[in-house]
């Protein structure tokens, strides 16, 4: 079982977002970068279908040099291998980086092709479709559950307070969720053998067309609420309705 | 919500451990209408403090630094915060192991328990380590881990329920304003507050918030890497936090500290990483706070191969994840030092700034103490902020000294050793000849000073065995035997010496007298031209200082003082100015050049170039005047700090180098030498029993335990004065001492020097305390070349304090026999004084 994981190196923010002057990017001077969560899944997701199966975790991602980064990090989880589509930096739209990673992945044999389901800063949604077009796969979205049975995957989606239950033919492409699974930390051997693997270097071409970014806008940052719901027993009977009001009991 | 205050009688700036050991200390000196500020919220506003890794080892080398600690392990123990662990120190390297000997040196000296362990013993208390790969440690099981946020919360909370402190969290400082010199307000986003006192302890962010003032608090934010690693099977059942030692692997300049079911990882070793304080990211655009930096991964990956070669087993479990990792921020300042005190530049305003979690609560009480009594228990000396010049205050010199020193967290450090960054700050006009002499410069207060010259070597020859050697490397690093050589010329010839980083104070005008008589234990009212040596105390008649003022005229004196001693002494005589403007104070220091020539030549060899008389009866011993040398006006002041004829020569800078050619040539018919400050400083000094400030003179003992109380006391009233003549009327528990040295051989054959700050111990081989609980310890060790032997000043308890008496100085954990020679003042070598005077 041959796994393809992509994924972005997006900047990790505080609660306040700070825009570069000309408002055309997010100023990163003081943050660090890490994994969209969703992707952060799916490599933990991918690495114990290979714990369960056998076969290669490779990790992919499109970006700056310093996306290798994230790439070692995957391989200190227990990703096998990684390729680096390597770009200037700046921010490819979805079409032009689900091109170039349907170029770079057309000739390598992956059964299953996992992304996150958007990533965490432009939060796109199209990625894993547009390859999955390209490359003639099936695809699943928004996916909270997998299981693989004889060269068909089972996977579930959250709907309607239920679960929608899938059954695809691999190859596939699916894109999972938060929630499928809690990601393992890096141990200190992986990082040590992450650090010494290779990482296989692509160099993109970029496509004209696609979605531009004008600018970004910052919304209203909303001032802190706090209400005092009362003093011991009687503040209860408020923060039963709260609790009820925020789904979590339904009697 | 309570209103906002809108005065108070000090504002403590910063939440973090420092602010909160602040109020609680001075809540419990009976101060009251205080103001706790904090730009984060409470109890972890995003400071240092809450990712420190909260750990007290309780040995350095420093005194100040463990008794600070000590004080500060007590505290967090009445707190209920602190859990003893143990802790150990691993060598990998035979270096290290001698540096972990001379740990046990310093353990003993401040009476902190010990031991040295085999690898095996090592394995023993940590069973995670590779016993394999180290040499050996250095076990200290006081050490322990606090909950340095628990802590701040419970000194809070005391000062809540004594009603004397108001907090404001998430309040942020926009500007400090300054009236009449002092501060007067406290501006926030909440609101101003009119004060008479603000303490700064903002940590990394201390210099923003000064500089609002206009005051300078000189250090900087760096970069201190740590990962937690977890969670590890052999925690699996520990019950609380820590259950095994502390493990400092100082060779790798690293540390693992267990945290629960984790191990955490800190490092000292990788490249220094400064910031700017004003480039901190605020609480809100940080993802984790504003000291919790994004880890830079490639710089911690040597020290995860080597924490994974120290613990193999433990760190190498497949299971256990990096579930943090940080560049956390702390404050480095330029000589490793804390930033204590009033600032310089403006009244009331205090710093408490670069203080780790386990010097916290006793600098708390440290600095609530002196900001209540003008003293304080525990000697502020080296962490006192008055102590830098301006110089150490830029960002040039901060950045170059913390960024060499960084690396020196956990490194070897020789008590001699000498930066190598941002160095010729300061040269006297001199400086040229002395490079052509081979000058081997050390630098203090800025200034480049030689401490011995390679053009001397030839006299090794010439002295031959009345030269002694230091055969171990250690012994004899930043060191020459050249010293001892330039001494002997001193003392049977001449000698030439470069004195200009003294720092020198001309103070004039109708009040000079009475200021002065009260800064000055001994009687300033004196024949004009006359020269006094005094100390200056404490109000509890500690020292604070010690020099030499001579009255130049019946308004004007002139006060001479150690470079290093001169930005503490300037600030300490600025601050006594009498309020009427009748006093003048103008510092001189860089207007002035100074040679000491000294020995039985120097008359002759000055008079040859003055027509002025300096003959015994016409120049007395203790006086100055004016004479010319070659045309140019010299304040000669026949005065000697190693105990010789001679005198300190006085010119303008411009004409420095003509005088140094002028006496360099003269000198030439005398056979002249040039000799550096190992001499001046050191063996000169130490055979004459002479004192130095920060040495043998500190705020914890008294001129009568100095030996330095004079016969009568002036009528004057003199700052100190009342616990002076209280100490007077009682006996002393403890007298300074001169010991030698009966036998160096160590255990391996090979003959070992102390070099101060070793405990000396009865020949039970236990350490020497006083009826004051002050244990006794060497502090200066050196050779008198005059006599062949080796010296070692120390105070010991009265019972010891007799000549004759045989004990031990233990040194690099073995014990050698020492022999008291001198009890008191008096010199052992030239006891009458002879040669001074002749």
């Amino acid at each position: 079982m041959n796994i393809l994981v992509c994924i972005k190196r997006v900047p990790s923010p505080g609660t306040r977002i700070v825009l570069s002057e000309d408002k055309q990017e997010i100023v990163t001077k003081n943050l660090g970068f890490t994994i969209s969560p969703h992707e952060e899944c799916a490599i933990e997701e991918a690495i114990r279908v290979k714990e369960k199966f056998g076969g290669t975790v490779t990790v992919l991602t499109l970006g700056g040099s310093l996306a290798s980064e994230q790439l070692r990090y995957a391989m200190a989880m227990g990703a096998d291998e990684a390729i680096l589509l390597q770009t200037d930096g700046k921010e490819w739209d979805p079409m032009a980086t689900s091109n170039a990673i349907s170029d770079a992945v057309k000739s390598k044999d992956f059964d299953l092709l996992l992304f996150g389901n958007e990533s965490a800063d432009y939060g796109g949604y199209q990625v894993a479709i547009r390859v999955a077009y390209a490359l003639n796969h099936h695809c699943l979205t928004g996916v909270k559950s997998i299981e693989i049975d004889e060269g068909q995957i089972t996977a579930g989606r959250e709907a309607f307070g239920g679960m929608e239950i899938f059954k695809i033919p691999l190859p596939a492409v699916v894109s999972l969720k938060e929630g499928i699974n809690l990601p393992r930390y890096p141990s200190l051997p992986g990082r040590m053998r992450a650090k010494r693997k290779q990482i296989e270097i692509i160099e993109p071409i970029k496509l004209p067309g696609g979605i531009e970014t004008k600018q970004f806008v910052s919304p209203p940052e909303l001032g802190s609420h706090v209400e005092i719901l009362g003093h011991g027993v009687e503040a209860v009977p408020k923060l039963l309705s709260i609790i009820k009001e925020l789904g979590f009991i339904h009697k | 919500m309570s209103s906002f205050p809108k005065n108070a009688k000090v504002v403590v700036i910063g939440a973090g451990i420092v602010g909160n050991c602040m109020v609680y200390h001075l809540a419990k000196l009976g101060w009251n209408n205080m103001v706790l500020l904090d730009k984060g919220p409470l109890p972890n506003p995003g400071g240092s403090t809450g990712h420190a890794s909260n750990f007290l080892f309780t040995v350095d080398h420093s005194k100040e630094m463990t008794l600070l600690t000590l004080d500060s392990v007590k505290q967090y123990k009445e707190l209920g915060v602190f859990t003893q662990s143990g802790g150990i120190e691993v060598a990998r390297t035979p270096e290290r192991m001698e540096e972990l000997r001379r740990r046990m040196t310093s353990s003993k000296s401040w009476g902190i328990e010990s031991f040295l362990l085999s690898p095996k013993e090592v394995k023993q208390l940590a069973p995670f380590v590779n016993e394999e790969i180290i040499l050996g440690g250095f076990h200290t099981p006081s050490v322990g881990v606090v909950d340095s946020l628990r802590a701040g919360t419970l000194m809070r909370e005391y000062c809540m329920e004594k009603d004397v402190l108001t907090i404001s969290s998430n309040t942020e400082v926009l500007d400090m304003v300054v009236k009449d010199g002092a501060i007067s307000q406290v501006v926030t986003s909440r609101g101003t507050i009119d004060t008479e006192f603000a303490i700064i302890c903002c940590g990394v962010w201390s210099p923003r918030i000064a500089k609002m003032a206009g005051a300078n608090i000189p250090l900087t934010p760096a970069v201190h890497q740590m990962i937690s690693v977890g969670p590890l099977s052999l925690f699996e059942n520990t019950v609380g936090e820590i259950e095994y030692p502390i493990v400092r692997d100082m060779d790798t300049f690293c540390y693992e500290r267990q945290n629960g079911s984790e191990m955490e990882v800190g490092s000292y070793a990788h490249r220094p990483i400064l910031h700017e304080p004003d480039d901190i990211p605020s609480i809100e655009e940080s993802s984790l706070s504003p000291t919790e930096l994004p880890f830079t991964e490639e710089d911690f990956d040597p020290q995860l191969e080597q924490a994974l070669e120290l613990m193999p087993e433990l760190l190498g479990e497949e299971q256990a994840g990096i579930r943090y990792a940080i560049n956390g921020l702390l404050s480095l300042t330029p000589d490793g030092f804390p930033l204590l005190g009033e600032t310089v530049e403006v009244k009331n305003l205090w710093s408490a700034a670069a203080v780790w979690i386990k010097e916290g609560p006793g600098i708390g009480r440290m600095v609530a103490e002196w900001m209540t009594n003008g003293y304080s228990e525990i000697d502020p000396h080296h962490s006192d902020i008055s102590r830098f010049y301006d110089y150490a205050k830029s960002k040039t010199h901060i950045n170059a000294r913390t960024s060499e020193a960084f690396n020196k967290t956990y490194g070897i450090v020789h008590p001699r050793e000498q930066w190598s960054s941002n160095r010729n700050i300061r040269i006297s006009p001199f400086y040229f000849r002395q490079k052509e002499l081979g000058a081997v410069f050390f630098e203090t207060a800025g200034w480049e000073r030689p401490q011995w010259y390679e053009s001397n070597q030839g006299l090794l020859e010439e002295y031959g065995d009345r030269v002694n050697k230091r055969p171990h490397e250690w012994d004899a690093r930043w060191w020459s035997p050249i010293i001892n050589a330039e001494h002997l010329v001193l003392r049977e010839r001449v000698a030439m010496v470069d004195l200009t980083a003294f720092a020198i104070f001309d103070i004039s005008g109708p009040g000079a007298l009475d200021y002065i008589q009260h800064m000055t234990v001994n009687q300033m009212n004196v024949k004009v031209g006359n020269a006094v040596y005094t100390p200056l105390l404490t109000p509890d008649g500690g020292f604070k200082a010690d020099l030499t003022i001579m009255r130049t005229g019946e308004q004007s004196f002139r006060i001479v003082t150690g470079g290093g001693d001169g930005g503490r002494d300037k600030k300490w005589f600025i601050d006594h100015l009498p309020k009427d403007n009748s006093v003048h104070f103008m510092d001189c220091t860089s207007s002035l050049c100074t040679i000491g020539v000294w020995g039985p030549l120097a008359r002759k060899m000055v008079q040859s170039v003055t027509e002025d008389d300096l003959s015994n009866e016409a120049f007395r011993f203790g006086t100055a005047k004016e004479i010319r040398i070659g045309g140019m006006k010299i304040w000669a002041l026949r005065i000697s700090y190693v105990g010789e004829l001679g005198w300190e020569l006085y010119v303008s800078t411009d004409q420095g180098l003509k005088l140094w050619d002028t006496l360099w040539e003269a000198g030439q018919n005398y056979g002249i030498v040039p000799a550096g400050i190992g001499v001046y400083g050191t063996t000169g000094r130490i055979e004459k029993g002479y004192r130095l400030m920060g040495a043998e003179l500190e705020s914890e003992y008294n001129p009568i335990e100095a030996g330095l109380a004079r016969r009568k006391v002036k009528k004057a009233d003199f700052i100190g004065k009342q616990a002076y003549m209280k100490a007077r009327k009682e006996d002393p528990t403890a007298i300074l001492c001169t010991l030698s040295v009966d036998d160096h051989t160590s255990s391996s054959g090979i003959k070992r020097f102390m070099q101060g700050n070793e405990p000396i111990l009865n020949l039970d081989g236990k350490g020497l305390v006083d009826g004051e609980g002050r244990r006794s310890y060497v502090t200066t060790a050196g050779a008198s070349p005059s006599t062949g032997k080796y010296l070692l000043m120390a105070y010991l308890p009265v019972e010891y304090a007799k000549p004759g008496t045989k004990l031990l100085v233990y040194y690099m954990a073995e014990s050698y026999p020492v022999t008291v020679e001198i009890a008191g003042s008096k010199p052992y070598f030239d006891p009458d004084d002879s040669r001074i005077k002749s």
